[in-house]
């Protein structure tokens, strides 16, 4: 099976909202514009980003290695 | 499309969980590269028990206390002398110096030549983020010509150290600088210095958003980021001399600039005691040092 875009694999992201500092960076380097600043906070006060359109994720984990707070980790997973 | 399970970041095990969030800036640097460094000890498989990670003072000093790695936070500038201790004690271990341009090149500057001059068997990473950061934005020996800081209002007027140069001409067997933009480089080049033997360095350009940047009005952390991507020009093998930064407008020159072989201050040690002693010395940490 496949995804809608003929990919083998989706691009997942697991955001950790409670550690981040809303540097914004993961927003910035994302190359397809998957994750977006939220409008919420969290306890801290910082907005905190947000996996609004998984459809354009591919899973280069780039938000994950850019990450200064260690907050968001971005991952391949196989579509069975 | 439905997915139940979720995978945990890789770089968590390398972290003091319990001490997170740390107490680094939003948009700092030094995040972005302890999460190189996380992932480079990951790479390189090397077993944990036999890693030491020695930090001085100052923001980046704090890199000992948040890696769940036997770490040692020393004195101000004092990092490399204690790994230079440790790793003669214990050849087995591989020691990173893991601290800041404040504690390496200014107060510790003296003991940084030195071991590069030995070639000692330690890796030095140094975070670069162009002034004092924890005590409250002072000027650097790296800090930008002209620039603000708290100790020169008007201007810094001294010529920043161009650090890659300052230890290749002390005899440094690995010399690289990358940007907290360059993050899979970075972890390439870790690696790579993980596993050279003798004195590697590493210099990391990081953003420091709060006092630095917000004092000279350059923007946010993602400004700076963005000023590293445009700026940035990757000459590897160059030579050392022509890649100092002395303007924050000069273009940034990054990439491994030396990468060589040279004796050890401990094969150079044995060789000298076992033509002094003959058959009577034992060897030193020849297996592993």
């Amino acid at each position: 099976m496949s995804t809608s875009t003929g990919r083998k694999f989706i691009g997942l992201v697991v955001i950790n909202s409670e550690r981040c500092k809303g540097c914004e960076i993961c927003v910035s380097f994302c190359p397809t514009g998957a994750i977006v600043m939220s409008r919420d906070f969290n306890s801290k006060g910082y907005h905190y980003p947000e996996f609004k359109h998984p459809e354009k994720c591919t899973g280069c984990g780039l938000c994950g290695l850019y990450c200064p707070d260690f907050a968001i980790y971005g991952y391949r997973e196989k579509v069975e | 499309m439905s997915v139940t399970t979720y995978r945990e970041n890789p770089v968590e095990q390398f972290l003091r969980t319990d001490r997170m969030p740390h107490i680094w800036c939003p948009g700092c640097g030094i995040g972005t590269s302890v999460n190189c460094f996380a992932r480079a000890v990951l790479e390189c498989g090397i077993p944990l028990d036999k890693l030491a990670i020695v930090s001085g003072i100052g923001c980046t000093g704090r890199v000992a206390g948040y890696l769940r790695l036997d770490s040692f936070h020393t004195t101000h500038g004092r990092a490399i002398p204690f790994a230079t201790g440790l790793k003669l004690a214990n050849p087995e271990l591989s020691v990173v110096v893991y601290s800041g341009d404040g504690d390496l090149a200014a107060i510790g500057g003296n003991h940084l030549i030195h071991a590069a001059r030995r070639n000692m068997d330690i890796k030095v990473i140094c975070v670069n983020n162009f002034n004092y950061g924890m005590t409250g934005g002072q000027v650097a020996p790296t800090t930008h010509f002209g620039r603000l800081a708290t100790t020169t209002p008007y201007g810094s007027p001294e010529i920043p150290f161009n650090l890659p140069h300052l230890v290749a001409s002390c005899g440094a067997v690995f010399v690289a600088r990358w940007t907290t933009y360059h993050v899979v480089q970075l972890q390439r080049s870790m690696v790579k210095a993980l596993k050279k033997k003798g004195f590697a360095f590493i210099e990391v350009l990081a953003p420091c958003p709060t006092l630095y940047m917000r004092r000279n009005r350059l923007g946010s952390s993602v400004d700076m980021m963005k000023l590293f991507k445009e700026k940035s020009v990757v000459k590897h093998g160059i030579d050392t001399k022509e890649v100092a930064i002395t303007n924050y407008e000069d273009p940034i020159i990054v990439g491994e600039f030396v990468d060589t072989e040279r004796p050890t201050w401990l094969d150079n040690y044995n060789e000298i005691m076992k033509k002094r002693l003959g058959d009577k010395y034992v060897p030193w940490g020849v297996n592993n040092g």
